[in-house]
């Protein structure tokens, strides 16, 4: 078990449930660090808050038919409905893989394990726009495999796939390491076979995590940008992402529009926060 | 369970992971070999790049810094402190994560464009360019990596709770001394593994900074841009800087390993 394992997927679990502020207590605020409340939340409004209502108030400021209009044009429904069918097709990958993966680490022991989990990490810390010019090193127009997913479908697939890869591994693995092996050999020897012990004891316990660790790649891949955008070849109508198209529309002078589409794309984020608390609340349960 | 049911996970984890990972890594190192060393010296030290990795380090140093300031101070104030907003506070810090880099580059340009930005004129008029700036790339860079500190440090000081803290103040410390001699030996291995992981991805920030920085060479290029650049004009050098990046994401992954065991808790 490598020394990162646990630790982002501590992280990427805690992300689901940052509404509990831990401990309810606290001390009333003092002179000090009420100062310091005030610093951070001036920060706060300054860098996030104040820049995501701009896109809103941008979005809305030409009226609701406007905003419809612009949500409604061709590329816009073309690009986020290709992000959203690829995305939710790279969640279900990685929920299997993950899922498989996450087992064979937790309960398998062979020469290299230690080597996997080092490579696991690589998508976590590798610069974006590396993994796309990696990807279109071996998958590319002069791949040595003899394919070409320059400007298609599978090219953006496999770029997604790359970078959302540690999210269901580092989701399941610590939740798969608490669970005690003697339960699932009293299944064994009550006569279950393999499939149903995995089934019945195994796959309800890290449920939870599968769909966290599949949401966070899910919202992922719905706003990645740098890993596509040199493997999609952005074609209009066939490979041009919702990032790529908003980064099209800025260039074009386009703010109102890009902020329409952002809006969507936000929405869609929203939603996966609110995904991510619920699969955490079951998580809780379950534990 | 029977090593013969084990052998076609195993196989199929391996395979999954080298294709899709180790295969296209090993083959970028591969091409950077077969161009040789001398291409690749002078790739990695042409003045774009130098130019690149400098600025490259300035904002990701900067971001970093502003983030390791904001995370310790949210955090202790989030364990600490009970106050009006505090969920509120805790949600919005995890926000960015879920934002796509590209809208978080148009939503800095909406407040801070110099032209038509809410706050973009105002610190115009006062010569402060935001907006196809460094600071601009600060803040798009900032924004991205926003929570990577908080939630690393914040667990550990729940954890531990605050006696020994009081326990300081009771023997007379001030504040600074308290942060200094109790607070920061705490959590140092937590806020060691935030600042790491957010260093690596300042570092290799690329959408949102491609937004706000204009991306004009040899002035306002950071690394990432430059290999974006070089490889949709087929300019050589891409893979040479690549493989710079590439090493520095395996120091970041080698020094997290180094400092994990020692945060056991």
């Amino acid at each position: 078990m490598s020394a990162l394992s646990s630790a982002p997927a501590r992280r990427l679990a805690r992300l689901g449930r940052g509404h509990e502020a831990g401990p309810a207590g606290g001390n009333r605020l003092t002179a000090g660090p009420a100062a310091g409340l005030g610093v951070a939340v001036l920060w706060l409004s300054l860098l996030v808050l104040l820049p995501l209502a701009a896109v809103l108030s941008k979005a809305a400021g030409g009226g609701l038919s406007e905003l419809w209009s612009s949500v409604t044009d061709r590329e816009a429904v073309s690009a986020i409905k290709l992000t959203l069918g690829c995305a939710l097709g790279v969640s279900a990958v990685n929920a299997v893989m993950g899922t498989l993966i996450a087992w064979v680490l937790v309960r398998d022991e062979f020469a290299g394990k230690r080597l996997l989990e080092v490579v696991i990490d690589i998508p976590f810390a590798l610069p974006t726009i590396v993994a796309g010019l990696v990807l279109l090193t071996l998958y590319g127009p002069r791949s040595p495999l003899g394919v070409n997913w320059y400007a298609t479908r599978p090219g953006i697939l496999v770029a997604l796939l790359f970078v959302t890869l540690p999210f269901v591994v580092r989701s399941v693995q610590p939740v798969l390491m608490s669970l005690q092996p003697a339960v699932e050999e009293a299944a064994r020897s009550l006569g279950a076979g393999r499939l149903t012990t995995f089934r019945r004891i195994v796959l309800p316990a890290i449920a939870p995590a599968i769909a966290s660790g599949a949401a966070l790649a899910f919202g992922r891949a719905m706003g990645e940008y740098g890993s596509v955008v040199l493997i999609s070849g952005q074609i209009q109508y066939k490979t041009e992402v919702a990032s790529s198209y908003v980064y099209k529309q800025i260039q074009d002078d386009d703010l109102a529009g890009a902020a329409a589409t952002a809006t969507v794309l936000l929405a869609i984020s929203l939603l996966v926060i609110l995904l991510l608390r619920t699969f955490a609340r079951w998580g809780a349960r379950h534990g | 369970m029977a090593e013969r049911a084990r052998w076609p996970l195993r196989l199929a984890a391996v395979c999954y992971v080298g294709v899709l990972v180790a295969l296209p890594v090993g083959l970028v190192l591969w091409r950077t070999g077969e161009q040789g060393v001398g291409a690749f010296f002078s790739a990695i030290g042409s003045a774009d790049a130098v130019h690149a990795y400098r600025l490259t380090l300035i904002v990701a140093g900067c971001a970093v810094v502003l983030n390791t300031v904001f995370g310790v101070g949210a955090a202790l104030l989030l364990a600490r402190y009970r106050f009006a907003g505090k969920a509120l506070l805790n949600a919005i810090i995890d926000l960015p994560v879920s934002v796509s880099p590209i809208v978080v580059g148009l939503a800095l340009i909406l407040v801070y464009g110099a032209r038509t930005g809410w706050l973009g004129p105002l610190l115009s008029d006062v010569g402060f360019q935001v907006i196809f700036a460094t600071p601009g790339m600060v803040l798009a860079t900032a924004f991205v990596s926003l929570p990577l500190v908080v939630r690393e440090v914040l667990p550990v000081l729940q954890q531990v709770g605050d006696e020994q803290e009081q326990a300081a103040r009771s023997l007379g410390a001030n504040t600074l001394t308290r942060l200094r001699r109790v607070t920061l030996p705490t959590i140092k291995w937590a806020l060691a593994y935030g600042v790491v992981l957010s260093l690596a991805r300042c570092l290799g920030e690329f959408g949102a900074v491609r937004v706000v920085s204009g991306n004009v060479i040899g002035k306002t290029q950071t690394v990432t841009l430059l290999v974006d650049e070089q490889a949709e004009q087929f300019e050589p050098g891409y893979y040479q800087l690549s493989v710079v990046l590439l090493a520095v994401a395996a120091v970041c992954i080698v020094v997290i390993s180094l400092v994990k065991p020692k945060e056991n808790r």
